[in-house]
């Protein structure tokens, strides 16, 4: 089953927050959508899982039990310990006793929380919490697997470890979705929603995304900006030309993720 | 410093319901408790029984009221007037000498009924012509003891403090932390999150009152005369609707400090309108009406009746009933609050193809 969004329109008051976006997750793979601060991607994810009532378009989603989220907050308890926010949790979707255990045991493990399933929820670490909000999301092995920014300020080794989580998730069949700032992630997914002020700038694998950015990128070196489709990448720069010429003294580059994402940003500047 | 004064001020005005407060809320106060705090009483409901009843109830004057006259009735039926709430004061005649009843658990209307029968008989005297002598005979609280009447009508107070208070903090809390998005994707009812919610506070709440009837009787020596059951039932409603207000006054704040307020609106009109301390029939009629929304009102009635005067559950059906109808009306609006946050893409959406699996939903807009 795929679940997703539909052409969906969401406005708070006079302000449209998504415009006529479709995000698709299907089972056994994962989405990214990716998108600067105020992009929509938080909008995007609340219509998925309910919390938000779309204006416009339809919304597939399992059944409340069928889905784990985890919300920009993390949304776990800081007065409970990492034990009885699982409980709670298994509480709440009802897991049978027997099951209840081995997978929170499973779970514990996985994350590397075992050691401090006795330690209050606010007293965790940054990365630690996430891992735990990701547990908690997972602990039902939910049909759709909905994550908000979960690696938004945790350090590359917990970063690391929270994907891994979230990979294998996706192996066991789960339809996940990732919103997330960090370019470089959304190379990792199935498929990618570039998300910019509430519109799909571009969709599709990150090869077909690769594939379709327009023009030609090229790599500058030298303190001068060399023009005004450029960017810093390093100690040099980043060109686009959108008409195929390159100004004098850039090379020719093969587009990376990184580049397709900004790419597709000067063209919907350029568009508007 | 100006810097620090401008920002206060741009905050202020951000959040309008404390610069509302601020000003509106003092003024509303004191109009409402300049008109409700009133320890005169004008109006003593009295009942007049036995063969001279008539006679008797024809020389009544205010502050009595007669509201009953029963020749046939004796001292039993007039007893059982003033257990039941319905007089405050009971004139039994019949005898060499007229019997006059008080109902003790009413200080203020029993203080001036005292004052009002010794004027009458001083002038009585001074006519020269003969009258029956007055037997004046206080019950439930012969002594007049306020922290007898008090003790009954703290318990609801600190109540309303630990219900409303505390419940309301509970949930903002939920909303400032992220964990209410959280619940609202979990396949909860909001029914089962208010009660999960209040639940836990009822027990609390319930050792609390318990605690406190106890220590008044050891502590003040308040009689405990009534059915245990019936002044549990009572507590339960109570505490129902005061748990319900927490839970409602939640889903309208967005912060802690918006619920202290609200909670505090809700908390200081029941100190001093519900007849804790100035009696209900005192206040001016543009304010007594509010005492009659307030549950604590009917459940000093109901505290006070059983505990110190064994009023039967038959004649608590109208607080009770009250507190009953109190209870659904506002555990059902925190309910509909509740599930607003709890499910807003439920509100006006519409399932296009009913999941034949109840697996999944599609939602149209």
């Amino acid at each position: 089953m795929t679940w997703g969004l539909e052409n969906v329109r969401v406005g708070f008051g006079r302000r449209i927050a998504l415009d006529g976006v479709t995000v698709s997750a299907g089972p056994a793979s994962v989405t990214v959508v990716v998108g600067g601060d105020g992009a929509g991607k938080s909008t995007c994810l609340k219509t998925l899982v309910g919390l938000v009532r779309p204006q416009a378009g339809s919304v597939r989603r399992p059944a409340k039990e069928r889905i784990g989220y985890v919300p920009a907050t993390a949304g776990l308890y800081a007065d409970l310990t990492v034990q009885q926010n699982l409980d709670f949790s298994a509480g709440a979707y009802r897991l049978p006793a027997g099951q209840r255990e081995q997978r929170e045991q499973q779970l514990l493990e996985r994350t590397g929380l075992a050691g401090v399933r006795r330690r209050l929820g606010g007293q965790l670490s940054g990365g630690m919490q996430r891992k735990l909000a990701v547990a908690l999301a997972l602990l039902h092995s939910p049909d759709l697997l909905v994550l908000d920014e979960p690696t938004t300020g945790v350090d590359p080794v917990s970063r690391a470890e929270l994907w891994r989580l979230i990979s294998a998730a996706a192996a066991q069949g789960t339809a996940v979705v990732v919103a997330t700032t960090y370019v470089n992630e959304a190379a990792r997914a199935a498929s990618v929603v570039l998300l910019d002020a509430g519109r799909v700038l571009a969709s599709g694998s990150p090869d077909a995304i690769l594939r379709g950015v327009p023009g030609v990128v090229g790599t500058a070196a030298g303190a001068g900006r060399p023009g005004p489709l450029s960017w810093r990448r390093g100690t040099g720069w980043r060109v686009w030309a959108p008409d195929g010429e390159l100004p004098a003294g850039a090379e020719r580059a093969g587009p990376d993720f990184d580049d397709a994402v900004v790419v597709a940003e000067l063209a919907a500047q350029a568009g508007r | 410093m100006w810097a620090m004064v401008a920002k206060e001020f741009r905050q202020l005005r951000r959040d309008r319901r404390t610069v509302a407060m601020m000003i509106v809320l003092p003024v509303v106060l004191l109009v409402v408790f300049g008109y409700a705090a009133n320890f005169d009483v004008h109006d003593i409901p009295t009942v007049v029984v036995g063969p001279g009843a008539r006679q008797a109830a024809a020389s009544l004057r205010p502050p009595f009221r007669s509201i009953e006259v029963d020749p046939r009735g004796g001292e039993a039926t007039a007893r059982s007037k003033l257990q039941d709430g319905q007089a405050v004061v009971a004139v039994v005649t019949g005898g060499t000498d007229v019997d006059v009843l008080m109902d003790g658990t009413q200080l203020f209307s029993v203080e001036t009924a005292e004052g009002a029968l010794a004027k009458l008989s001083a002038s009585t005297r001074a006519t020269g012509r003969p009258a029956p002598r007055v037997r004046q005979q206080i019950l439930y609280n012969p002594k007049l003891t306020t922290s007898w009447v008090m003790v009954p009508g703290l318990a609801g107070l600190i109540l309303v403090f630990v219900g409303t208070l505390i419940t309301s903090l509970g949930v903002v809390r939920e909303r400032q932390t992220g964990t209410l998005e959280q619940l609202a994707v979990m396949p909860l009812r909001a029914r089962d999150v208010i009660a999960g919610k209040i639940a836990p506070y009822l027990m609390v709440a319930a050792v609390d009152l318990t605690a406190i009837v106890l220590i008044g009787m050891g502590l003040f020596g308040v009689p405990f005369t009534g059915n245990v059951a019936t002044f549990a039932l009572g507590a339960a409603l109570f505490l129902l609707v005061t748990l319900g207000m927490g839970v409602l006054i939640s889903t309208v704040s967005q912060n802690q400090g918006q619920a202290i307020q609200l909670a505090f609106m809700i908390m200081l009109p029941q100190v001093l309108l519900s007849g804790l301390i100035f009696p209900v029939s005192s206040m001016a009629p543009g304010v007594r009406w509010i005492s009659y929304v307030l549950p604590l009102t009917y459940f000093i009635q109901v505290s006070r009746g059983v505990m110190l005067k064994a009023t039967p559950i038959s004649a608590l059906g109208q607080p009770l009933g009250l507190l009953a109808l109190l209870a659904v009306v506002v555990l059902g609006l925190a309910i509909a609050a509740f599930r607003r946050d709890l499910a807003p893409s439920g509100r006006r959406g519409r399932r296009d193809a009913e999941p034949r699996d109840r697996g999944s939903e599609t939602v149209a807009a």
